[in-house]
């Protein structure tokens, strides 16, 4: 066991990938000297080389299209793109192309590439720093979504999301970039829980409230203070995006007859939405209250110094819970 | 000698006249004076943004110092009908637009996206994504060609747009197509891109193997470098490519040589990547230093005037610590104005809803 921050967690997983398998480039805007602006590859390119950390032109298109070349001859390429909000420039190339190169070849093509990419809000920063654009890439098939939570998810699944031979988005949650937590290092890649399955963190009996990524830590906070008022919440961090583990889901809000979705993208055509479809229909008979959604608003982030009354917090989540409880 | 192997000097590094056989400065000694005072109040400007931010007042600088001259030679070129598209960094580009440095720090605190009025200053805000503006900055001068607004010579009349960028926006797909659009019509655009070496940790080299301006020709347009530390170069460089722009002579790429003296911004930690040496380098062809040097050589610059300038650059400070502190933080409720330009029936519940959460937080 190690106590590592989630960014240095991900900084231990791509080492220890690159480590088994000679195939893996990492590519991306100041990723080598600097290690990235948040220092997730702190310290690769001295001890892998330029040729395998490759600091990329300022092009995130350039980026995932290269990217897409080097997969195409048999390399397994992990781009970094630096924050949420500059990956549109790459947009055409990771929906138009790299999603279905699969589909169109008819399997003959493989792209196993992971995109890493800090995202979500809460650290004060200007605009386009924030975002939360998962519901795009959830919403393309062909794409694989994920997101930790946790140093030793962070630790795990981005080897996991390396080995995948489909490309995955990998969504780290940049103001929890910090915090830290155990890490079973010794463990192998087979022992560790599948990067596609949700997982139960808190067992409990009158609620069962979903979030991911940022905000699976104001999940938990919710639950300490609802259980303060004899409120037994089961917190689920859904890690998985596409595809989603409804089996888990169902399971626990067929007991709970309750569900509570959180998330900080806006509500409209989000995650919650989706979960909400599944939920209702596949718990129907057991669900004591509508799916409840807490979520950003429908607006652009906003200005940092009011972003904590848009991000979702434990207030919230408690006020869906309750609306839940009453209905 | 390759056209783009020398660099439009006027004024060297030691203050001294640099003969050009295209450039000859036009600029009187009070518009010097002038741009030595724009100069010395944007490094107070920048300086004390950084020390706001370094006291948490604002959540991001972008530091500007060692482009103090290719940023007001160049913006000081502009006249007041002509346009500007400027990214996070140009801070003496909104200065010469008139922006009031306080309105500046209303971006980098958090309390607003847009920190003044693009239209009432024709500078369009600080741009974070990466070259994105360029293509604002060419269909706007498309705009004006369409409006009769090129060309005519009438001198309040015909208009130019400024697209600034840096090295690293070379590589953007945006800026190259900004290129192809403004070359292909051949609209009044003047691509300005300081290349101060970096582009956060990645030096220039990692993205051109040729000078920048060298680009420009592959694209049909006239490309020049200039010494981006020289305001006197900067200025009639510029000068002369928005007179190309505004008399319907199509677009410019220049490119000024300058250098990042400081951090990226204020998140950065340049002594990762940045040779100490090429930094003392650099700082020896200060772009503030060296027209000083020419001022007091020429008398122009007396100790007095010395004396009242560094008296504004201390109440300008002082003014940007107490005015930073006051501006006010948005409503919360504000998230909602201006999603749209109709009413939302869903926005405004969602406004109800975050209002209430308020009066509730309040009554607790």
């Amino acid at each position: 066991m190690a106590q590592l921050s989630i960014v240095h967690a991900i900084n231990q997983g791509l080492r220890r990938a690159m480590d088994s398998d000679s195939k893996i480039l990492l590519m991306g805007e100041d990723i080598g000297k600097l290690g990235g602006v948040f220092r997730v590859t702190d310290g690769l390119q001295k001890d892998f080389g330029e040729e395998r950390v490759i600091d990329s032109p300022l092009a995130e298109s350039g980026i995932v299209g290269t990217a897409i070349g080097l997969a195409l001859y048999g390399y397994r390429p992990v781009v970094e793109i630096q924050f949420d909000g500059f990956v549109f420039p790459a947009f055409d190339q990771i929906v138009v192309q790299l999603a279905r190169m699969r589909y169109r070849s008819a399997g003959a093509l493989t792209l196993p590439i992971t995109i890493r990419m800090p995202y979500g809000g809460g650290i004060g920063s200007v605009e386009h720093h924030s975002e939360s654009p998962e519901a795009y890439f959830a919403a393309t098939p062909g794409l694989r979504v994920i997101t930790c939570a946790d140093s030793n998810d962070a630790y795990w699944m981005i080897q996991q999301a390396i080995a995948s031979d489909d490309p995955v988005i990998f969504l780290e949650p940049k103001r929890r970039y910090w915090q830290k937590g155990e890490v079973n290092i010794e463990a192998n890649m087979s022992d560790a829980l599948n990067m596609y399955s949700a997982k139960v963190l808190t067992q409990g009996s009158d609620c069962t409230v979903i979030g991911y990524g940022p905000t699976v830590a104001t999940c938990l906070q919710a639950a300490r203070f609802a259980a303060d008022d004899g409120v037994k919440l089961e917190v689920i961090d859904l890690r998985s995006l596409s595809p989603i583990d409804m089996s888990t889901l169902v399971e626990s809000v067929n007991k709970t007859g309750r569900a509570v979705l959180v998330h900080e993208a806006p509500g409209t055509g989000g995650i919650g939405g989706e979960l909400a479809a599944r939920l209702s229909q596949a718990c129907f008979y057991k669900l004591e209250a509508p799916v409840m959604r807490v979520t950003g608003y429908d607006v652009p982030y906003p200005p940092s110094r009011i972003e904590d009354d848009y991000l979702p917090d434990a207030e919230r989540i408690l006020d869906a819970v309750e609306k839940s409880m009453n209905y | 000698m390759d056209q783009f192997d020398s660099v439009v000097q006027l004024l060297d590094s030691n203050g001294s006249v640099v003969a050009n056989s295209q450039f000859t400065s036009t600029l009187s000694q009070s518009e010097l004076l002038g741009f030595y005072r724009d100069m010395v109040l944007v490094r107070t400007l920048d300086e004390q943004a950084t020390a706001l931010q370094r006291q948490g007042e604002l959540g991001l600088w972008a530091p500007l110092l060692g482009q103090e001259a290719a940023q007001i030679g160049s913006a000081r070129a502009m006249q007041k009908q002509d346009f500007a598209f400027s990214t996070y960094r140009e801070h003496g580009v909104a200065w010469c637009r008139g922006v009031d440095p306080v309105d500046m720090l209303r971006f980098w605190r958090g309390t607003m996206h847009q920190g003044w009025d693009a239209n009432h200053y024709r500078d369009y805000g600080y741009q974070i994504i990466i070259g994105a503006h360029a293509l604002h900055a060419t269909g706007y001068a498309m705009g004006a060609q369409l409006a009769g607004r090129v060309g005519s010579g009438e001198a309040e009349k015909d208009q130019a747009v400024m697209a600034y960028f840096g090295d690293g926006a070379m590589s953007e797909g945006d800026v190259n197509e900004a290129f192809v659009f403004a070359a292909s019509y051949q609209a009044p655009v003047v691509f300005f891109c300081q290349n101060n070496q970096w582009a956060i940790s990645e030096p220039t080299r990692r993205q051109s193997r040729t000078p920048l301006a060298q680009r420009a020709v592959g694209f049909g347009i006239p490309g020049i470098r200039v010494d981006g530390n020289d305001v006197i170069a900067c200025y009639e460089v510029t000068e002369h490519a928005l007179h190309r722009a505004r008399s319907g002579q199509g677009p410019t790429l220049i490119e000024a040589v300058t250098y990042r003296m400081g951090a990226h911004t204020t998140s950065d930690d340049p002594t990762k990547y940045q040779l100490f040496s090429d930094v003392e380098l650099w700082r020896e062809r200060d772009p503030i230093k060296r027209l000083k040097i020419y001022l007091q050589t020429k008398g122009i610059l007396s100790a007095e005037l010395e004396t009242q300038l560094a008296g504004e650059a201390s109440a300008l400070a002082q003014r940007m610590r107490d005015e930073c502190r006051e501006l006010p933080d948005p409503k919360p409720s504000s998230m909602f104005d201006h999603v749209y330009a109709d009413t939302d029936i869903n926005l405004e519940k969602q406004r109800a809803e975050v209002e209430a959460i308020l009066i509730q937080s309040m009554e607790n």
